[in-house]
């Protein structure tokens, strides 16, 4: 359900190695893919195929050793104004000393706004993921599933055009995650918000994108793009009935189990040949 | 080893050699980063003292103090003060140790204990051991003894506390798993509690040891016992500024090969345990 | 023995201990008859007579101005240093073989240079001599502090653009406050220790210097007075920074407490 506005983000040829000589870690080979206005992207993945440092690469957080991240024809080299982050660990990105207005209205302070625009930024985040009775409470008061709703509600106060995602939900228990996927659903219909979401979850990754990019593990690569063509709006219980719905989760198993490494072949830096890696 | 996608290729063995080169290098910079840093306050040293923006007089110059400690340190008074300054030390902090540790075991190991006598230790625990040295004029005289008993009187505190802290950080996990294989109470204590605590220990010797030396000297200084402090105060009262200098630089080496010991052990005693304790500085 | 019971037995003992070394203190004294060690009684006279108040202004408040400058000068330089040193790793490898050696010396080795050094005995001499041994501590925590902050915080702040400076005072201080506090309680205490050094030393006013005349007029009383009162105002001092650290730090032990959950 995209807007079919063209592309506005595009990974190019991305790559990323630590350490030097002997200790070298190819964490990511060479990755592109692009992104298109007001998509919904899910990228999944093996363990340990570098899913963070990709996504710390698109946001500007990290500089690619090659390769390059466009974002809308310009190059990203420092955390770009139209782009907001949501972490995994929610409880470590949230300041414990303020309040969760105050942590909602963090990003905005910088902002050319007047007082009164921010006040309503804040107001209608906040509502959207519908914690306005929490406002004044301190974030670790909270459950982890309202926490990451926080780090949500200042992603979307920011008003970014495009939200990044790493593996926001991997912390919180199966059913908050339920309702936290469908609030993401949601938030994306109201605010109109591209969305690029990194996740282990194959489930997830179905039910929540448009287009799932498979990757392979390490020295990570593009292993496949898939449409995801179930209807909107999805439903956690009906959408995941459909028939299509498991073929594509079926499917995008298939993938990774094809891919899954041995632990121990994992440490070492040399990518080890194995039979139907590039199946 | 090929990169893909990453560098251009490259030979193996260059690449190795080349990389070796640039760890060695990294581990060397800031080791010569820190002594181009020294280098440069005893160079800022020397030129302020030379150049008269302090005068001479008030502050000799670093190449005079230097000498003039070299100069002491090849007569025999200088040895002498300076193994008595160790002396009274090393004697003030086995005694507090040898308290201190037992007792806070003690106090920490059993509640009821701990909480009866919660009130009067935070209440000395706060007495500035130097308060005491009026007192410690009158009734032990300018002897040996009371240097001891302030250093000893000092250093005592934080290492119970200390102590205090470790006894109590034990997890009790540990030790329910330990009683319910019908381990006994003191083979409880030295089987988990103790270990447990060392690191805390430690903290606290590391800690005590430096009261131990400031309290040594601060006898030394104000009581004139023999050591490195009086004789400091002796030059002072001359108007021999270089050796006062000198005397302090010799007094910073001793308090710093102190700390240095104390450090690694501290640091050995906590390597596989987390770094929780309270109020290290 | 029922928990109840232990409750009541632990509550008594927090108030008999304190009173039973009271006790003992006065009666030991009062046997002794060794004008050293006046009786308690004595001593607690002697200190309402001379702290409450005739002698509060000439010597308490010197006494505690210096300890007061000392400290904040302590505490606004360690901070105010501190805080670039633990973000940036160059500076700490530049500044920590001077760090060290300071924090290793034993301050009175440096109390006759402090006279010749700053040509005085006065307040400027003594308030030198405080901050700047009460520097380190605070210093030291500063960095730490600083250092320990969770990188995903740092992180948050830059994906969304927020300045350099903003960061520091949003997010670096506050988060490296818990830490600051810690090496606050050890300078204070540093404080006055060295307050009574520098007074008993050298000096024309302030409660060390009361102490030192004391002893020298062989006045027992007003000197056991003065050690009462230098550990009294250790342990009030330390307690207003207690309570201090309380209110402002409230969040942190809200924070600490659900994370030990």
């Amino acid at each position: 359900m995209s807007k079919g506005g063209g592309q506005v983000l595009e990974i190019r040829n991305l790559g990323k190695t630590y350490g030097t000589g002997e200790r070298a870690t190819h964490a990511i080979a060479d990755v592109s893919f692009a992104v298109e206005d007001g998509e919904f992207v899910c990228v999944v993945g093996p363990s340990g195929c570098g899913k963070t440092t990709l996504l710390k690469c698109v946001a500007g957080l990290l500089n690619p050793g090659s390769g390059e991240v466009l974002l809308r024809g310009s190059q990203v080299t420092s955390p770009p104004e139209e782009m907001a982050l949501v972490f995994q660990e929610y409880g470590r990105s949230l300041m414990p000393w303020s309040s969760v207005w105050n942590n909602v209205l963090l990003p905005l302070r910088h902002k050319k706004l007047a007082a009164k625009e921010r006040k309503q930024l804040v107001e209608e985040a906040l509502a959207a993921v519908g914690l306005t009775r929490f406002s004044h409470h301190y974030p670790w008061q909270l459950s982890g599933g309202m926490q990451q709703r926080v780090a949500i509600a200042r992603a979307l106060a920011y008003q970014p055009s495009i939200l990044l995602m790493d593996e926001p939900f991997a912390s919180v228990d199966a059913q908050t995650r339920g309702d936290l996927e469908d609030l993401i659903l949601q938030v994306r219909e109201e605010f109109a918000v591209t969305i690029l979401f990194v996740t282990h979850d194959i489930d997830e990754s179905v039910y929540l994108s448009d287009r799932v990019v498979v990757l392979t593990h390490a020295p990570t690569e593009v292993k496949e793009i898939i449409a995801v063509d179930l209807p909107f709006p999805r439903d956690q219980i009906s959408t995941k009935e459909l028939p299509e719905f498991a073929h594509l989760r079926g499917h995008v198993y298939r993938l990774i189990k094809r891919d899954q490494v041995e632990p121990a072949e994992l440490a070492l830096a040399e990518p080890v040949p194995e039979s139907g890696r590039r199946g | 080893m090929s990169a893909s996608g990453v560098a251009p290729v490259r030979d193996a063995a260059s690449g190795e050699a080349r990389t070796r080169l640039a760890d060695v290098g990294a581990r060397l910079a800031p080791l010569l980063a820190g002594a181009l840093s020294i280098a440069a306050f005893l160079a800022l040293w020397q030129v302020v003292s030379k150049t008269g923006m302090i005068s001479e007089q008030d502050l000799p110059a670093m190449t005079t103090t230097f000498q003039e400690l070299w100069t002491m340190m090849h007569t025999r008074d200088f040895w002498a003060a300076f193994g008595q300054t160790v002396r009274g030390w090393a004697l003030g902090l086995s005694i507090a140790t040898v308290l201190a540790v037992p007792i806070g075991i003690f106090l920490g190991s059993s509640q009821f204990a701990g909480r009866a006598f919660r009130v009067p230790i935070e209440f000395l625990r706060p007495i500035p051991s130097a308060a005491l040295i009026p007192l410690l004029f009158l009734t032990l005289g300018t002897t040996l003894q009371s240097e001891v008993f302030l250093a000893a009187f000092g250093a005592f505190w934080p290492l119970l506390v200390q102590t205090i802290y470790g006894v109590r950080d034990v997890d009790p996990v540990a030790l329910d798993t330990a009683r319910s294989f019908g381990i006994g109470r003191f083979e409880r204590l030295y089987r988990i509690t103790l270990p447990s605590a060392i690191p805390y220990i430690a903290t606290g010797l590391r800690i005590s040891s430096a009261v131990a030396l400031i309290l040594a000297f601060t006898a030394e200084l104000f009581m004139g016992i023999p050591g490195l402090g009086q004789i400091m105060n002796v030059a002072e009262s001359f108007g021999l500024t270089t050796q006062v200098y000198a005397l302090a630089v010799a007094t910073g080496f001793l308090g710093l090969a102190i700390y240095m010991v104390f450090s690694a052990l501290e640091r050995r005693a906590l390597r596989w345990h987390p770094s929780q304790r309270v109020g290290a500085t | 023995m029922s928990k109840g019971a232990y409750r009541a037995t632990a509550i008594a003992a927090e108030v008999a201990v304190p009173v039973a070394i009271l006790l003992a203190w006065q009666a030991w004294t009062a046997q002794a008859n060794d004008p050293k060690f006046p009786r308690l009684s004595t001593i607690l006279v002697e200190f309402r007579e001379l702290w409450l108040f005739s002698q509060f202004e000439l010597h308490v408040v010197p006494s505690l101005t210096r300890i007061a400058l000392g400290f904040g000068i302590a505490v606004i330089v360690g901070v105010a240093i501190g805080i670039p040193l633990g973000l940036s790793r160059r500076g700490r490898i530049l500044a920590m073989p001077h760090i060290e050696w300071w924090r290793a010396m034993p301050p009175p080795a440096l109390l006759p240079i402090s006279i010749v050094l700053l040509h005085s005995i006065g307040d400027r001499q003594k308030v030198s001599f405080i901050a700047f041994f009460c520097l380190f501590p605070i210093l030291l925590n500063t960095i730490d502090g600083v250092r320990g902050i969770d990188p995903a915080l740092m992180e948050t702040a830059r994906s969304y653009g927020v300045g350099r400076f903003e960061r520091i005072g949003r997010i670096v201080f506050p988060a490296a406050l818990p830490q600051i506090f810690a090496g606050m309680r050890t300078s204070l205490s540093l404080a006055v220790i060295m307050m009574v050094l520098t007074e008993y030393f050298s000096s024309t006013s302030g409660v060390g210097y009361v102490l030192l005349i004391s002893k020298n007029t062989f006045q027992l009383a007003p000197m056991w007075a003065a050690i009462v009162l230098i550990g009294l105002l250790g342990y009030l001092l330390n307690l207003l920074l207690v309570l201090i650290e309380r209110r402002v730090l409230a969040w942190h032990r809200g924070w600490r407490a659900a994370a030990a959950q």
